[in-house]
């Protein structure tokens, strides 16, 4: 009797595990058996290469709109990993004890902001700055407000990658007649840099999937990016926009929009895991 | 006695040749420029994080609070009052479903992962994977799956329960991780203390080894709810956006973070949205110190 209970248990446990497998593997077979016909009807180089959304006369191109994303998470990237870099630096190197006790919660805290929040204070504040050189939802705002958006994860991966570090490099530079500083920026920092660059990846992750935010400060006009200060649309944007009303091959276009950035964020999560692996051997 | 004070003065006087004046310590630099540009960088980045915080904050509060009305949380919705109660009702109903589909799920998973799983095992590593790729997944991706599996194939059009569905499969990996870090950190003597007075497995694990997990467990359960909370990409096309409580699961509601991006979207109702966003960033605040606070307490046991 016991041992019955034991193995429904333990297969019990075993099916739960499974979920996880399940869920990636139904979430691939949805995306892609309405995204692929998609592409295949409208042409694999029509598609992504298209320069003009015209879903009312039937053109789907979406370089703009993948433009669109790659242009602004680089400009989340140029924004948030200097300051998250530095910031991780300070608060693993440089922080006193107490100044520590609020900094952590603080950031911890920026993770928790909800996005539409995030949006909200960007086109309350930041867009009204922004409008003095040109647009004010445009590419320069939506890249200020990602790059916020997306330090916490930067520091957070980047602290624990620098505290991971032996103390003897440290000390090693110290005794070399290195001041504090420059034993940290150039005897810690190198060898924590796979960890960092890590950080960096999931930032980026965060930043192309980042999506209500983003349509709240970028313009989301569908044309190729014509400059910083001008309005973008994300793929992000482009799905939540229209999906609201689309039908047919436009849905069905949309929908290939999302197989595109999944495969991004595919791509992205490999480079993430397998610099992980490295940081941590 | 006199060792003491001995000692005492001794460690006085170290300390004495350790204390640096902020003058002196300012002169250290003066030959250094470089040291000096960095630790400058360095304060500066901190303080640019910390200060973008606590401006986000006290804009939202400051602009936001004279709006708390009492009309803000009247029962019923209408375009005059806006209320955000039936979006909190909703809240509180999708957290609660999401979390009753999901915690089970992800616990059993991680159990099974520390507990049972052997070494090498080539299912321990298809399973990781999956729920790395899972937690790397933007929500839009999965509102899209929701909306296509719950929406469509299903027939069930928007609901609150497609939406806990979709959410309950975007907290999976979170949860499991917490979990997975707090049994690791349960010390393998409590195990087999159990197994050496003839327990069984199953009950080495709910008996011995879950009770002291749990505190690391739930601090991972209250952030999964604060993403819950702030969820919007993946609710819009499962939950809907219907400004109502739904008389059942399978009616469409929307939740405080939908409410606030509708309301803002439509342009008309800016202070209620200063007002929203302040109930938002409240729940999101209290819950971070409700983590931080058992997480701590976690800490402070071990």
């Amino acid at each position: 009797m016991k041992n019955i209970k034991e193995t429904i248990m333990h297969v019990i446990f075993m099916l739960s595990a499974c979920i996880s497998i399940l869920a990636v593997a139904m979430i691939c077979f949805f995306l892609f058996a309405n995204g692929l016909p998609a592409i295949g009807k409208i042409g694999v180089f029509q598609f992504l290469l298209g320069m003009t959304w015209k879903p009312g006369n039937n053109i789907y191109g979406i370089l703009p709109m993948i433009l669109g994303s790659i242009y602004v998470t680089a400009g989340a990237i140029v924004v948030g990993v200097p300051i998250g870099i530095l910031t991780a630096v300070f608060m693993s190197r440089f922080c006193p004890r107490t100044l520590y006790k609020i900094i952590k919660p603080a950031i911890n805290l920026l993770a928790g902001i909800p996005s539409v929040v995030y949006g909200f204070f960007g086109m309350v504040v930041i867009v009204p700055v922004m409008a003095r050189f040109g647009d004010g939802k445009s590419m320069a705002s939506a890249s200020l407000l990602l790059g916020l958006m997306i330090l916490p994860t930067i520091i957070a991966v980047s602290e624990s990658s620098i505290n991971a570090v032996p103390d003897s490099y440290y000390e090693g530079a110290l005794a070399l007649g290195a001041t504090h500083e420059r034993s940290v920026f150039f005897a810690v920092l190198p060898a924590a840099k796979s960890g960092i660059l890590a950080g960096v990846i999931l930032g980026i992750g965060r930043a192309i999937g980042e999506t209500m935010a983003v349509i709240m400060v970028a313009g989301n006009q569908a044309r190729l990016p014509k400059g910083l200060f001008k309005g973008v649309r994300t793929m992000t944007a482009n799905i939540v926009l229209e999906m609201g009303y689309a039908t047919d091959l436009h849905r069905e276009a949309l929908i290939a929009t999302a197989v595109v950035l999944f495969v991004f964020i595919l791509i992205i999560n490999l480079s993430f895991s397998i610099l992980s692996r490295k940081s941590e051997v | 006695m006199e060792a003491c004070v001995d000692n005492k003065e001794k460690a006085d006087s170290a300390a004495a040749i350790n204390r640096q004046s902020l003058t002196g310590w300012l002169k250290s630099y003066r030959h250094q420029p470089l040291s000096l540009l960095l630790l400058i960088l360095v304060g500066l980045s901190a303080l640019i994080t910390v200060s973008a915080l606590f401006l986000l904050i006290i804009y939202i509060l400051v602009k936001g609070v004279p709006y708390l009305t009492p009309s803000l949380f009247a029962w019923e919705y209408n375009t005059e009052n806006v209320s955000l109660m039936p979006a909190l009702v909703n809240t509180v109903v999708m957290v609660g479903l999401s979390l009753v589909i999901s915690v089970p799920l992800s616990v059993f998973s991680a159990i099974w992962l520390v507990e049972y799983a052997r070494r090498g095992n080539k299912l321990v590593s298809v399973v990781r994977i999956t729920a790395e790729t899972l937690s790397g997944i933007p929500s839009i991706v999965y509102g899209l799956f929701g909306y296509l599996l719950f929406a469509i194939t299903l027939k069930w059009s928007y609901t609150i329960i497609g939406g806990a569905l979709t959410l309950a499969i975007m907290i999976l990996p979170s949860i499991m991780r917490t979990t997975e870090e707090a049994l690791k950190s349960v010390p393998d003597s409590y195990r087999e203390g159990s197994f050496g007075l003839g327990a069984g497995r199953l009950r080495t694990v709910f008996c011995i080894v879950l009770p002291p997990a749990a505190p690391g467990i739930l601090a991972g359960i209250i952030l999964a709810i604060g993403r819950i909370v702030g969820e919007t990409a993946a609710l819009m096309y499962t939950a809907g956006t219907v400004a109502g409580i739904p008389s059942n699961l399978f009616g469409s509601g929307r939740t405080l973070a939908v409410h606030m991006y509708v309301l803002t979207n439509e342009g008309l109702y800016t202070n209620q949205s200063y007002a929203t966003a302040v109930v938002l960033l409240v729940v999101v605040i209290c819950i971070n110190a409700l983590s931080g606070l058992i997480a701590k307490w976690v800490v402070g046991k071990a």
